[in-house]
């Protein structure tokens, strides 16, 4: 391969990357309308109990910031594990990624003790359009954690076969775009589901 | 135990009436005699590899023609039965009762729009939009083709019904709750409409975003934005809105799935559940989907015009800042279909002057188009005449817009038969029409002849008279009161004789969809004539008529540079250039679509019947497929410079070829001749392995 043929593929290659990055950023966007629904929805159905418990009877927001932290620290090692990954530091992108998986299992447990209890206690989200409401939107983000999740896994495993290999960087990248997208979303579920009722919002 | 294997389904979930019976044996029968074709022709292989598989969207648009195509006379079956029982209703029942003709309209609404209209639009995105671009293929090939085997998928689902549960939504095309909960339709006919509604809705939003990509990442050199061609414009205004407004449709229509399986209270009545809140999040969509299925219309008339008049589009600019304005304000007047809701008067009147608002845009286009005519050299070929039916249709259904964008008057004419007139103006006027126009003018391009005009200048005439016939008396008949989706009437309110010529109305463009059918084979027995030597029949001005018709796999051999707004028109002034080949990277073909969009449906029909283990491991397989889809790097093949050489010196002898026995001086084949010469042709081509 000459020198300008290996330039033009690289080229080629780099174009392809700048376009799937480009893509996955729309993609996110669309996937954020999604959330914008719930939002709205949630915040529509909020007081409509049907007589039961409301938001501040229920929720405990102790909990949710330590899920918040989990959550927040993971989005910072899952950009050490970037850092790493583009300097093809292999060792280094599984250790912080596994670190981001651990966190990510912890804060999923969380979640669903979260919703075991409330559950046990008899507030499903069959009780009230709130609980509706609350349910389906912390279960559509923690479903996208936990696709995350299974991602994360899969990806680790191809880097594991095969190293950091260009299509496996550009991987880890979407990932990690991925990662943060949900991280914010989250905080604005913290915001909107767990600290507005107690400030009397 | 057995409740476990099967769900639902049982025995009673066959067929037994008398139009699921015909649904479900034309099916079967199509199906045979599809398998016996291909099996006896020996093309299985040819098929799966060249077509099924493939990631050339090319070759997806032309199947996505096909598949509309079909689409449009099972929805058009439909609306003749709804027009023949309300011609007969007013004297006795008709012959549908209340339950089926529900059904009837909604699937009609249901299949025209996601089934028809989406897959006509995204099948000329696909073939034409990368050509003229200047691009070989798109940004995620594959993505193109797992949207395309959603949508089918879908389509599939929505016919299920025939075969499996006999039954349909009679909701209505939206589904308005709390009428589609669990609690007022229980049957598996609601579920046939959201799993097939989200299936291919994921489709569209995949295709959405991939033609984002393409059309901002991979122009040719020079092509900047305000150098685009206007069907490029279009088809971006329009996947915009598919990314803006179909994950809420996504959304929407889980939530009310939620409802339906795991009993939450979104939309119900009891609960503390909110329909309303579904009306209004359904017509967020709702509303700009219509624009969605006409901006990329609107560019192929700006690209008709154009051609047709010999000259470069009038008032360029306006027109592309006009679709622009059209797909922004969309997004704000979704409130307009339900005034009546009641919400207060300043909340009505600010989506009033919103919805008055998109009338100046489309003026905008209005005046581009006949300004662009003016003084042009213009030849009345059949796309310009679709492009003349549609501004004095589109036209009407424009005033009538404007008419029931005030509250008041929609006070008096909301559900009426005056609205449906209204969206079937637009919608046949402005997206059936441009649909039409732009296969008249890109199918030489895309077959590699063109289209008998003669007998296309009956269609287009039958369209437009039938279309007057069968909708004007809709407009007098909802200012009499009429309200839509009625099975029955009274004859003393003498609504009869109205719904009769409507009827008739109907018939005449029966006659104009056959009269197409009659010109599309008479125009392929009349290929050799009609063949497009040049690969540019219209002397037309953008990059898509720079290549042979119809083009080669990798749509350019030599990529060109776009330093004005109608390149081609450019290039033809200063000669062409000499062509410098290079290696052409091109994606390999996939099945990984086929087998997600097939696990996708199982997932569908897994809840529809409530059949939990194939929903489970149908989302494994989904899965699974992606996976090893990731684990498979090798999704590309190079041709060599020397290769495309050979090739494009073969493709120019050929055309060299045609020249010689192709002959000039014949007129195109009449309804005559085509009825003296069609039968033997048939035959001919029967006996002919």
């Amino acid at each position: 391969m000459n020198d300008s043929l290996a330039h033009e593929t690289l080229n080629h290659e780099a174009a392809a990357d700048d376009r799937t990055m480009f893509g996955f950023w729309v993609y996110l966007m669309t996937d954020l309308l999604m959330f914008a629904v719930l939002f709205a929805v949630y915040a529509v159905l909020r007081d409509s109990t049907f007589g039961g418990p409301t938001a501040s009877d229920l929720l405990n927001p102790d909990l949710a910031l330590i899920e918040t932290l989990l959550l927040l620290t993971s989005s910072f090692t899952v950009g050490i594990g970037m850092l790493a990954a583009k300097q093809l530091k292999k060792d280094q992108v599984m250790l912080w990624f596994g670190i981001t998986f651990v966190l990510g299992i912890a804060f999923l447990s969380l979640e669903l003790y979260e919703f075991y209890e409330l559950i046990h206690e008899g507030h499903t989200m069959q009780s009230s359009a709130f609980l509706s409401a609350f349910f389906v939107l912390l279960g559509t983000h923690g479903i996208h954690i936990i696709s995350g999740l299974l991602w994360m896994g899969i990806i680790l495993v191809f880097v594991a076969k095969r190293g950091l290999t260009r299509s496996n960087v550009r991987k880890l990248a979407l990932l990690s775009l991925f990662w943060h997208f949900l991280d914010i979303v989250w905080i604005f579920i913290f915001t909107v589901v767990y600290l507005m009722p107690f400030i009397g919002v | 135990m057995k409740e476990f294997f099967i769900g639902k389904l049982t025995l009673d979930a066959l067929p037994h009436e008398m139009h699921t019976i015909g649904g479900s044996a034309s099916i079967v029968l199509m199906l045979i005699s599809i398998i016996a074709f291909v099996t006896y022709k020996k093309r299985w292989t040819w098929l799966w590899k060249d077509w099924l598989t493939t990631v050339d969207p090319k070759k997806i648009g032309i199947m996505y023609f096909i598949a509309g195509g079909i689409m449009l006379i099972r929805g058009g079956i439909d609306a003749i039965m709804i027009w023949s029982q309300q011609a007969l209703a007013g004297s006795g029942n008709g012959y549908l009762n209340a339950q089926h003709f529900q059904e009837i309209f909604t699937a009609h609404g249901n299949i025209m729009v996601f089934f028809v209209a989406m897959a006509l639009i995204f099948g000329f995105v696909n073939y034409i939009v990368p050509l003229q671009i200047g691009a070989r293929d798109l940004a995620s090939p594959f993505m193109n083709t797992l949207g395309f085997w959603l949508y089918v998928a879908g389509a599939v689902m929505i016919n299920m019904f025939f075969v499996l549960g006999g039954e349909y939504a009679a909701t209505g095309w939206l589904a308005v709750a709390p009428l589609s909960g669990k609690e007022f339709s229980p049957g598996v006919g609601m579920d046939y409409w959201i799993w097939s509604l989200q299936i291919s809705g994921i489709g569209t939003t995949l295709g959405g975003i991939n033609f984002i990509m393409t059309i901002l990442r991979m122009r040719a050199k020079g092509m900047s934005l305000m150098k685009m061609p206007p069907f490029t414009w279009g088809s971006l205004c329009s996947m915009v809105m598919v990314v803006s407004v179909f994950p809420l449709l996504t959304m929407t229509i889980f939530l009310l799935f939620f409802d339906r399986y795991l009993g939450t209270h979104f939309f119900t009545t009891d609960g503390g559940g909110n329909p309303m809140m579904y009306t209004n999040l359904i017509w967020m969509w709702g509303h700009p989907e219509v624009y969605i299925i006409m901006l990329p219309s609107f560019g192929i008339f700006t690209e008709v015009v154009s051609t047709f008049s010999r000259k470069p589009v009038a008032f360029y600019k306006s027109n592309i800042i006009a679709m622009i304005g059209i797909s922004t304000i969309s997004l704000l007047v979704w409130l307009h279909h339900f005034y009546t809701m009641g919400a207060d008067a300043k909340v009505n009147s600010a989506f009033g002057v919103a919805t008055m608002f998109i009338s100046i845009p489309t003026s905008a286009l209005v005046i581009s188009w006949i300004a662009t005519m003016y003084k042009g050299r213009i030849s009345f070929k059949t796309p310009m005449l679709w492009l003349m039916g549609f501004i004095a249709i589109f036209g009407l259904g424009g005033i009538s817009g404007v008419l029931l964008a005030i509250p008041p008057v929609d006070f008096q004419l909301h559900n009426s038969l005056f609205l449906v007139a209204h969206f079937h103006s637009n919608a046949i006027g402005g997206v059936l029409f441009g649909i039409f126009a732009g296969l008249a003018y890109w199918f030489p391009k895309i077959a590699g002849f063109r289209l008998n005009e003669r007998i296309g200048r009956y269609a287009v005439w039958s369209w437009i008279i039938g279309f007057f016939v069968a909708f004007t008396p809709l407009y007098i008949l909802g200012l009499m009161g009429a309200t839509r989706r009625l099975d029955t009437y009274e004859a003393s309110t003498g609504w009869q004789p109205f719904y009769i010529v409507a009827f008739v109305g109907g018939l005449i463009i029966m006659l104009g969809v056959a009269l197409q059918l009659v010109q599309i084979i008479a125009s392929i027995m009349q290929r050799k004539r009609l063949v497009d030597r040049t690969g540019d029949p219209w002397d037309a001005r953008t990059l898509e008529w720079s290549m042979t018709s119809p083009p080669p796999a990798y749509n350019f051999a030599t990529i060109p540079e776009a330093t004005e707004r109608d390149p081609f028109w450019k290039m033809k002034q200063d000669g062409l250039q000499k062509l410098l080949y290079e290696d052409i990277h091109m994606p390999k073909n996939t099945a990984s679509g086929i087998y997600i969009s097939l696990f996708a449906f199982l997932v569908g029909f897994g809840f529809v019947w409530e059949i939990v283990w194939l929903v489970v491991l149908s989302m494994i397989g989904i899965v699974a497929v992606f996976i090893a889809k990731g684990f498979n790097e090798d999704s590309e093949y190079t041709i060599p410079a020397s290769e495309v050489a050979a090739l494009e010196a073969v493709s120019a002898r050929e055309m060299r070829d045609t020249k010689k026995y192709a002959p000039e001086n014949e007129e195109d084949m009449g309804l005559i001749e085509f009825v003296k010469t069609a039968p033997r042709w048939l035959f001919g081509l029967m006996r002919n392995k």
